[in-house]
């Protein structure tokens, strides 16, 4: 096992963990600031991928060009969810509104196997057989490509939240609802909003990671788990926090793919969630609960 | 309530004398019916009355099939061998994860989590574990016999109907007297509110613990069930979070924490789904994914709209 | 008999120090109250007493065995009972079973639970409303459901929480009646109170708090002179 192949998966694994995080990072934002457990997270996704996969099947589409109008569709389509089905489970029990999306994520992963049926899907573009070589590493063009999608639309995010009276007032409302309320902050609006940024956030990253991988329906439960372990090991409420567990997943599931058998590494995942649930609740970079 | 009770009565009745009237197709879809109302059931516990959400309740299924199932395969020994083995095992997951969670102070939303990486953990454990059939599968021999060998649980499907018809009539008088005794009192406060309950002089520790053993153990012969009934487990899909989630979805349809939601869930569950897929296929269109849509459509509907479960709507309506 | 001795007993929290070297004996039998303005670390003395966090420094002893550390649970156990400021009732059970999980404490079988219940509620007259909801219950049935829930694990000590907060005058006097009755029946009481009409027409001792510290201690006739009294209630709100 050569040096230098082990600093090619590495590098193959931090890439396509930026794509993760950037898939955590929307339900980092939906769970900090609404507070729902968005168990549809990774249906979601795999609902980006395939919108990609139409998109491109129908219009000879590029998947970076499939952003914009899916992240737009998908913006819409969580804004609607949160405003017309979610925001009436606010004031429940935790178990209900997590069951609610639970419903939903059914729903989706079993449209797609109807509509779509059981076989993979993906994109083919010329790109994906290419990659740079830099500093003797061997870089995939589009794995490079999808994690820099990933970095600007975070970047972008965070910008948004830092910068402008509407992301400061997301922000207000997810450190303190009631004095949210009191203030005048049309709390249901901002819920909504953010929810369909962070829909957006997803759509970006599925249309980025259809270059990567196939898609299949059953990928949703998959990367519903998969966002829920990175934003608790990164921390909750954390940007930077939802990124930085992106990559430590990416790079261990790379390497466990490389030194243990390539299917042992969800139990690895695993392994560190339950780790992190009982000595870090807080995630790497969170704030104490 | 001698109402409520008749009513109990008529059902058993009616469910005793079931074979007389229907055939093997619509019995074996009876004894699912009754397997997911059980196992629902069991989860219940945890749940309803001890208030702790567990997404990872396929875990016990698997280690139950898969513990009776091995003893059979490697050692000839029949499942009311394997029971035992499969509920020691089960007990001693469900107290490690209950030890943990609780310890720890993981609850809510982080606790599901918890159950569920468990489960995903057991299920790609189980894909690497050879000795038990690997991701192929481990199969029982199935031996077709109209007599019933209730040593090795084999016979026709009236057997299977009536075992499982039993399990069933064996936990909900379990539960009844649970609910009614000191422990369903104390399990009740705590999921009510733990902080008052502790105050009132309950170990909320010890008996959230014992809900755990309980359900878990009860669980873990829905697996040895499971492992004679089938005769063959794949770790891909008895560990898989899907059966996790059919497995609430009857009592949260029915109502958790009551006696009946269950039953009554997984009951109306199946029947409609059989009827659309019957449906569907009168029609000449077989569509996989339909069947888990409408657990979607209904899943949310019901938490919409009867956030208590149709069984307590029922039981006021009928005034039960 | 002193019932419960505490002793030079310290909490901070993260830096703040909440309780600053208080110590407060109880005789058996009596009814002591504890007052003082808000913050002045009324409900932490009480949280350390019913075992939710332990004291930094001191010691808390009752009945002449320490319970400086036990668990909440445990604390009930050796017959100390409490209830919270902020109610919490068993929202999804009935008024009858809210008491029946107190009661399951002392009791083994549910129809002695039962029993004990009934006879309790009656006390406090909620028995009409047995077979309610809590959660349908208005806020002065509540806190008497509170105490109809301690009293049901049979204390020794019953540690009572502004359990007058938001109740009118008569209801104030209707709760004072019934302490005195479980009084002379022997029950020890500490009450933390901002109520003095009750105070003042229950208590035989009070402790007055302010900065987390005893300022004062005697009978209401002495407290009620006392100038650090009046001068650290000054602007404060209190119903005479």
């Amino acid at each position: 096992m050569s040096l230098e192949l082990v600093a090619n998966v590495v590098v193959a694994g931090v890439l396509t963990g930026l794509v993760y995080g950037l898939m955590a990072l929307g339900l980092s934002v939906i769970f900090g600031v609404v507070r729902v457990v968005n168990f549809a997270h990774g249906e979601m996704m795999t609902v980006a991928m395939y919108a990609a996969t139409v998109l491109f099947a129908a219009l000879g589409l590029d998947p970076f060009l499939c952003i914009l109008p899916v992240a737009v569709a998908f913006f819409f389509f969580g804004y609607a969810l949160q405003r017309g089905l979610v925001n009436a489970f606010i004031t429940r029990p935790e178990h209900s509104q997590f069951m609610l999306l639970v419903a939903v994520a059914i729903i989706m992963t079993n449209a797609l196997l109807m509509i779509f049926g059981p076989s993979a899907r993906n994109v083919q573009v010329d790109y994906q057989l290419e990659s740079f070589e830099i500093g003797g590493v061997l870089v995939d063009k589009a794995r490079l490509y999808a994690a820099l999608a990933a970095v600007a639309t975070a970047a972008g995010l965070f910008a948004f939240f830092r910068t402008t009276l509407t992301g400061k007032a997301i922000r207000a409302c997810a450190d303190n609802h009631l004095g949210a309320l009191v203030v005048g902050l049309d709390v249901k609006k901002l819920y909504a909003l953010t929810f369909g940024l962070g829909a957006a956030c997803v759509a970006v990253a599925g249309c980025a990671m259809v270059l990567l991988v196939d898609v299949t329906p059953p990928l949703g439960p998959t990367y519903t788990l998969l966002a829920f372990v990175i934003v608790i090991v990164g921390g909750l409420g954390s940007a930077p926090g939802a990124l930085l567990g992106g990559v430590l997943i990416g790079v261990s599931e790379a390497m466990a793919g490389l030194f243990v058998a390539p299917s042992a590494k969800g139990m690895f995942s695993f392994g560190l969630l339950v780790l992190v649930l009982l000595f870090r609740p807080q995630g790497l970079l969170g704030r104490k609960p | 309530m001698s109402r409520a009770r008749v009513s109990l009565l008529a059902l058993g009745a009616a469910l005793v004398a079931l074979p007389l009237f229907a055939g093997n197709y619509a019995l074996s879809v009876a004894t699912l019916i009754l397997y997911f109302a059980y196992t629902g059931q069991a989860w219940n516990v945890m749940m309803g009355f001890a208030g702790q959400l567990s997404l990872g309740h396929a875990l016990y299924v698997g280690v139950g099939a898969y513990a009776a199932a091995g003893l059979f395969f490697h050692y000839g020994l029949g499942p009311w061998a394997g029971v035992w083995l499969a509920i020691l095992l089960c007990v001693a997951l469900g107290l490690a994860i209950g030890f943990l969670a609780f310890r720890f102070g993981i609850s809510g939303v982080y606790f599901a989590l918890l159950t569920i990486a468990f489960a995903e953990f057991t299920r790609i454990g189980f894909d690497h574990l050879d000795w038990l059939g690997g991701p192929g599968g481990l199969f029982l021999k199935v031996a077709q016999r109209d007599a019933w060998d209730l040593l090795n649980f084999r016979g026709p499907p009236l057997m299977y109907y009536y075992a499982m018809l039993g399990l069933c009539a064996l936990a909900f008088g379990l539960c009844s007297r649970l609910l009614k005794s000191k422990a369903g009192y104390y399990w009740q406060a705590i999921r009510e509110n733990e902080e008052a309950a502790r105050a009132l002089g309950i170990d909320t520790f010890r008996w959230k613990m014992l809900a755990m053993a309980i359900s878990s153990a009860m669980t873990a012969v829905s697996g040895v069930f499971f492992a004679f009934y089938y005769n063959n487990l794949f770790p891909e899909q008895i560990f898989h979070i899907s059966r996790s989630i059919e497995i609430i979805l009857g009592p949260i349809i029915g109502g958790v924490g009551t006696l009946f939601g269950p039953i009554l869930g997984a009951a109306v569950l199946m029947l409609v789904s059989e009827g659309i897929i019957d449906g569907l296929a009168a029609l000449g269109w077989e569509i996989p994914g339909v069947k888990q849509v409408f657990y979607g459509v209904v899943l949310l509907a019901v938490i919409r709209y009867l956030p208590g479960g149709i069984w307590p709507y029922i039981a006021r309506k009928l005034k039960l | 008999m002193t019932l419960l001795a505490v002793r030079n007993i310290n909490k901070s929290f993260r830096g703040l120090k909440a309780v600053a070297d208080a110590s407060f004996e109880i005789p058996e039998g009596s009814v002591n109250a504890l007052i003082g303005p808000n913050g002045a670390g009324k409900t932490t003395i009480f949280n350390m007493i019913a075992g939710v966090f332990p004291p930094d420094s001191g010691s808390i002893v009752f009945q002449n065995r320490s319970v400086h550390g036990l668990r909440p649970h445990q604390v009930c156990a050796a017959g100390i009972g409490r209830t919270f400021q902020i109610v919490k009732p068993f929202a999804a059970l009935t008024v009858l079973d809210n008491v029946m999980v107190g009661a399951f404490l002392r009791e083994s079988s549910a129809a002695g639970a039962r029993a004990v219940s009934t006879a309790i509620l009656e006390r406090l007259q909620l028995a009409g409303k047995r077979d309610a909801l809590a959660s349908s219950l208005t806020l002065p049935d509540r806190k008497r459901l509170e105490v109809a829930r301690a009293l049901a694990t049979r204390p020794k000590l019953l540690l009572l929480d502004e359990v007058m907060a938001g109740l009118r005058p008569t209801e104030c006097d209707q709760m004072v009646e019934v302490f005195r009755g479980l009084n002379r029946e022997g029950l020890t009481i500490l009450l933390i109170e901002h109520v003095m009409r009750a105070v003042m027409a229950l208590a035989q001792h009070i402790g007055v708090l302010h900065h987390g510290e005893v300022i004062a201690r005697g009978t209401p006739q002495e407290i009620v002179r006392n100038p650090d009294v009046l001068e650290s209630y000054l602007g404060e709100d209190t119903e005479l």
